[in-house]
């Protein structure tokens, strides 16, 4: 079973619809959802492969990586959960967004529904899996539940999908968190080890993977590895959703290969004028970069690592010049605070004061030695919480401290460069205060 | 004095220091529990005492049933350490000595066994050590009548204000303790002035 | 056989008894919780990280030997 043999075997069924360049996994007129005749007619049922472990290959030969946030190759994944022993596994697909930025989940579930229901069950055919679950945030649950009806109509899912809302708290997305909700826990992280892989839901080995990789293997398995690297980087094949927010305050959700210059990403009209002084990449764990520098990078983890950032969960947002940088970043830190689980020391302690921090680095006349803090207690928190939530926040903090360190000065001597105080990015309401919340 | 009054003299003047080390435990328990200090001591050394004097009370309870077994004037099985109401002499307050006992190898047993257990049990059968101390001062009282006058039962009556006390000021401190869900909410409060007058926290309830 | 000093930050609720059993590798934060060297412990101090280990209220702290797959020590 080489991977040369594999790569180009047609599927039969498939062959001769495979999409040719983007769009791939959003429908090909903008907006109107496919429904399960609509997907089967563009795409033809899903390929199983009869047996467990089969379709690993073809994943590794395409080189797909997680669209959650954290690329990890999802081939080595499905091949941990598919050799574990004990007779049980479980897949979930992880709709729960929880990011602010991001919007692209939401709309893949409600205009490509079906592409993700076949991942979920192609995943779970490769992994031997005995329990799939659905993870998502209140809103799309009843177009999914019809779906889902539709589909055990026709005969298509081998196993049934439980469908299970997530709370609207920023780590109610993480792996662990997913696991403690899904077993009917409040949604906080866990320490790991052991990683879900290993134990997870009921203790059993569990595959939790972002809905648009699952909407990709369903992809792959039906037009192939070699189809798949048709389009992105030999290192970072394939394409991506990614969640824009143009300068004029227009937000689009973008499929887009891999690799595409961020420059040419706003499609949309931009309005004349509405400059962007930076660019946040990735998310709220992201990094900001100054609109210079991202202007010249492409949209792949191998050019933006070497400037600290990665693509993260697709999120680019352009600051336009007339905010506030710091006043931008105090909003987002002080939702970050907000949103820690409480668990651990440094986490619980050190984001609230780097939240304070930066709100009075963000008012007029900040201290000096507020900055100094902010660096030391960024320094004191990283590496030691239970999850990354204290590292991103943290990486967030200080890409925004460096790309506005001019407004910092011009904050010192009581000025402030915005002539817009309307926020920019996106912030959910609501305060988690009781376990409730976390529910 | 004859052998038999010598093993009855012992077991009682052990059962009232196994007594006092069970106090002491409880309230060093607690001083952990709440990360006290003993005035003077390292912070290492509430935790080394605790879990030594733990096992010292074990000892002194042990030689406390054997000596009470050895000694002929009354015939007391030694499964009576143990097993509860075993002893047809005194059963009913022997027997709540044995079930202390009990629950004292079950405190000791889950915590040397720690790292394996499931934290939940863990701390259920560790709390149980607030079931084990009125017990045992009931058994103290009732099996003889040691406690009954004297300067021992002014030792009974201080040992159980200390428990009384301790355990109120547990209790007090666990209901005014900030539920984990809060936490955040008041750390955001304390750095952030405004958030408090933005988002007024919800009433705790427990 | 090298081993490292972790702690669950969970578990942990910053009693400080590791730190002061073992100021070579672990000090307190401004907060009261463990900062631990990251650097496998030295063999000369691995007596003393076990009874540290031990020693913890929490039982927070492991010691994970390499080569284990980092389960709770």
């Amino acid at each position: 079973m080489t991977s040369a043999a594999v790569q180009d075997a047609p599927v039969p069924g498939a062959a001769g619809r495979a999409p040719a360049g983007l769009p791939r996994l959003l429908p090909p007129v903008r907006g109107v959802p496919e429904d399960l005749r609509a997907h089967l007619n563009r795409h033809g049922r899903p390929p199983y492969r009869g047996g467990r472990g089969l379709l690993i290959p073809s994943v590794e030969a395409a080189g797909l990586t997680g669209r959650g946030g954290a690329a990890f190759p999802v081939h080595r994944k499905l091949r941990i959960v598919a050799a574990a022993r004990g007779g049980r596994a479980v897949v979930v697909a992880n709709g729960a967004e929880s990011e602010p930025a991001s919007r692209k989940d939401a709309l893949l579930l409600r205009v490509a529904p079906h592409l993700v229901l076949d991942g979920i069950q192609l995943a779970a055919e490769a992994i031997g899996a005995t329990d799939a679950h659905l993870y998502l945030h209140p809103g799309t649950g009843r177009e999914i539940m019809r779906a889902l009806a539709e589909r055990h109509a026709a005969g298509i899912d081998w196993l049934a999908v439980t469908v299970t809302e997530a709370p609207p708290r920023f780590l109610a997305g993480q792996e662990s968190a997913l696991v403690n909700r899904l077993g009917g826990g409040p949604a906080w992280p866990t320490f790991v080890p052991p990683r879900v892989t290993e134990r997870g839901l009921g203790g059993a080995p569990t595959l939790v993977q972002n809905v648009e990789t699952l909407a990709h293997l369903a992809l792959i398995a039906r037009y192939g590895p070699g189809w798949f690297r048709e389009l992105g980087t030999a290192r970072e094949p394939g394409t991506m959703l990614t969640t824009v927010h143009q300068p004029g305050g227009q937000t689009q959700v973008i499929e887009a290969e891999i690799g595409t210059p961020l420059r040419t990403l706003p499609t949309g009209r931009a309005e004349a004028g509405t400059q962007a002084q930076a660019v946040l990449i990735g998310g709220f764990h992201g990094t900001w970069l100054p609109a210079g520098a991202a202007a010249t990078l492409t949209l792949d983890n191998e050019t933006l690592q070497r400037h600290g950032a990665t693509v993260g969960a697709g999120v680019i947002a352009a600051l336009p010049a007339d905010r506030c940088g710091l006043a931008e970043a105090a909003r987002v830190t002080r939702y970050l605070a907000a949103e820690s689980a409480g668990q651990c020391g440094p986490c619980l302690n050190g984001l609230p004061a780097i939240a304070g921090a930066l709100a009075e680095l963000a008012g007029p006349g900040p201290r000096r030695a507020t900055r100094q803090n902010a660096e030391r207690w960024a320094g004191l928190v990283t590496g030691r919480g239970a999850c990354g939530h204290p590292d991103g926040t943290v990486r967030f903090v200080r890409s925004a401290l460096a790309v506005f360190a001019p407004e910092i000065g011009l904050h010192e001597r009581g000025q402030c460069s915005a002539t817009n105080r309307r926020p920019f990015l996106p912030l959910p309401d609501g305060i988690p205060t009781t376990e409730d919340d976390w529910a | 004095m004859s052998g038999t009054t010598a093993f009855w003299y012992a077991s009682r003047a052990t059962g009232i220091v196994a007594l006092l080390l069970l106090t002491a435990v409880l309230v060093l328990g607690l001083l952990v529990n709440r990360q006290g200090r003993l005035p003077g001591l390292p912070r290492f050394a509430v935790t080394s005492l605790h879990r030594n004097i733990s096992l010292l009370t074990v000892a002194f309870v042990a030689v406390h049933v054997l000596t009470a077994v050895l000694d002929t004037y009354v015939s007391i099985p030694v499964s009576a350490g143990v097993i509860p109401f075993a002893s047809s002499y005194e059963r009913f307050w022997l027997g709540l000595g044995a079930v202390s006992f009990d629950l004292m190898l079950a405190m000791i047993i889950t915590s040397l066994l720690r790292g394996r257990l499931n934290r939940t049990l863990w701390r259920a059968v560790h709390l149980l050590a607030y079931v084990s101390w009125p017990v045992a001062l009931a058994h103290s009282i009732g099996s003889s009548r040691d406690l009954q006058h004297g300067w021992m039962l002014y030792l009974g009556i201080a040992c159980a204000l200390i428990v009384a006390g301790a355990t109120s000021w547990r209790l007090a401190r666990a209901a005014r303790q900030v539920p984990r869900a809060a936490r955040v909410a008041t750390a955001m409060a304390r750095h952030l002035p405004s958030y408090a007058s933005h988002h007024p926290r919800e009433r705790i309830s427990r | 056989m090298a081993a490292t000093l972790r702690v669950n930050p969970i578990d942990c609720t910053g009693h400080g008894v590791c730190a002061e059993l073992l100021p070579e590798l672990i000090h307190l934060d401004e907060w009261g919780y463990p900062v631990i060297d990251p650097d496998p412990v030295p063999p000369a101090l691995d007596l003393e990280a076990r009874r540290t280990v031990a020693a913890c209220p929490a039982l927070a702290l492991k010691l994970i030997r390499a080569g284990t797959t980092a389960r709770s020590g």
